[in-house]
């Protein structure tokens, strides 16, 4: 006999979600806030700072592209207490998602800062400008240009890889799913709202990173000329 | 004092000597052309009088600094030294008008309200007025080398470094980017061009220098150097340009 689906103990229990939603939102945003962060600056420091710096930096990517997400969390929560650092499970998933996003989002900026031609370096030192003033105002807009794609690529999946904290008890989506799942037996129903909220969540964050694209690599319009006025127009304008 | 003063300057990359003793002077308003073959060392020269390139051994005073020391004195010289490039090298992400005074504003903190007039004053040079609010993409590789040419004007440099900078144009776009030059030599800039464009040299050029090996081969002002050159090299270096 085909399966009944009935959403209505699970849709009883909305508040729970829209609270664990919540939670998924400021999880994912302040992790992905302080990763992006860490990518950028390891990133750098790779690039282009001395070389202890970019060695321990390659160490950390290294260390966090290498293990699962999952083992970072439980390390964090459950190993360093006995180093004296006791986190709230809320705390220590912002602490390793945000720890492993920066590891992975270090390789795509290193990647986007490695394709500016050298030349573009080299003509904006030989204007005088320190290698810093290059980074910031010659390398960095065009290099996130290029790498985009792959890094809002990357925040999605950070997004999605978020759920994972529920193994730490960590209050987001999908432990509020868990508990309702447990307590109703609805497991189809109680997943598959959990996976369409997931969907739209997902929609709602790459429309985000679409608008600050939008700014980031916004060019100013050129000036209209009708608005200049007639005497200030090129002599040629004027017979 | 000249306001370029190279000497036995030497570098290599590695165990590979490219530069071999360089001495050269040029004098305030002089400008000076380089020519030679590809590997003679006249790009490396070139960029070694603005620090891009380190070298090992000899001296460099330009615009009354000393090429040496730390990465703030390199840009203090900077500052005064203007270079252009064979690529031209302007900021794809910056309209014509920002790659203008994007120097000028962070490096020498001129306040935006002089900025527009800033802008026409370099663009009038290099006549391209009206492109200040282009993008380097929407212009000719000939009108993206005069942006270029206006940008490094925009600093007020006391001399200018010209790399090979119409080698990447075809004939036609050539000939507008050499206007320009030559007005900026008529205007009494100081001016040092690496080239290949021998009519050119021979034309604006007050002196020009032939490399060979890594070494100063001949030097002369242009109208006897090309005339009448004296060493086998220079003589064979030119031949094909005279018929």
């Amino acid at each position: 006999m085909a399966y009944q689906m009935n959403f209505t103990p699970v849709l009883a229990r909305a508040p729970e979600l829209v609270e664990g939603t919540i939670n998924t939102v400021f999880l994912s945003a302040q992790s992905i806030a302080i990763g992006v962060t860490i990518g950028l600056a390891i990133a750098l420091i790779r690039v282009d700072g001395p070389k202890w710096a970019a060695a321990a930096g390659a160490t950390y990517v290294e260390a966090f592209r290498n293990t699962p997400l999952l083992v970072q969390l439980f390390l964090i929560f459950f190993g360093l207490p006995y180093m004296g650092v006791r986190l709230s499970a809320n705390t220590a998933a912002i602490l390793a998602i945000s720890l492993n996003l920066g590891a992975y989002s270090t390789e795509i900026f290193r990647a986007g800062l490695l394709a500016i031609p050298r030349t573009q370096i080299e003509a904006g030192l030989a204007l005088g400008l320190s290698r810093l003033q290059v980074m910031r105002y010659v390398i960095i807009v065009p290099a996130l240009r290029i790498i985009y794609p792959a890094l809002t690529g990357q925040l999605t999946l950070t997004l999605l890889g978020s759920s994972m904290a529920s193994a730490i008890s960590a209050t987001e989506l999908t432990l509020a799913a868990a508990k309702i799942e447990s307590q109703t037996f609805r497991s189809l129903e109680t997943f598959l709202i959990a996976a369409a909220i997931y969907i739209a969540l997902t929609f709602v964050f790459r429309a985000i990173y679409w608008l600050i694209g939008l700014w980031l690599f916004r060019r100013k319009a050129p000036p209209a000329p009708v608005l200049v006025p007639l005497l200030e127009r090129q002599p040629e304008a004027r017979i | 004092m000249p306001a370029l003063r190279i000497e036995k300057l030497r570098k290599s990359y590695g165990a590979l000597p490219v530069l071999k003793g360089i001495d050269l002077s040029v004098e305030n308003g002089d400008v000076v052309a380089i020519i030679g073959r590809s590997g003679s060392g006249k790009s490396t020269m070139l960029r070694c009088i603005n620090g891009l390139e380190p070298f090992q051994e000899g001296s460099i005073e330009v615009a009354g600094h000393r090429v040496e020391g730390s990465s703030s004195r390199l840009r203090e010289l900077r500052k005064e030294v203007g270079m252009v490039f064979q690529g031209y090298n302007l900021f794809p992400h910056l309209n014509v008008a920002d790659n203008i005074t994007l120097a000028p504003r962070v490096v020498k903190g001129v306040p935006r309200a002089e900025c527009d007039a800033l802008v026409q004053q370099v663009l009038s040079r290099v006549g391209l007025e009206e492109k200040a609010g282009a993008y380097p993409d929407e212009l000719s590789g000939g009108q993206q080398q005069r942006v270029a040419i206006a940008r490094s004007l925009a600093m007020k440099p006391k001399v200018m470094l010209f790399d090979e900078v119409t080698s990447a144009l075809d004939p036609e776009l050539t000939g507008e980017v050499l206007k320009t030059i030559a007005e900026l030599a008529e205007a009494g800039m100081t001016m040092v061009l690496v080239t290949h464009e021998m009519s050119f040299a021979r034309r604006v050029a007050t002196r020009t220098v032939f490399m060979h090996e890594g070494r100063v081969w001949e030097e002369g002002l242009s109208e006897t150097f090309f005339s009448s050159p004296q060493t086998p090299e220079l003589q064979s270096f030119i031949a094909p340009n005279l018929n």
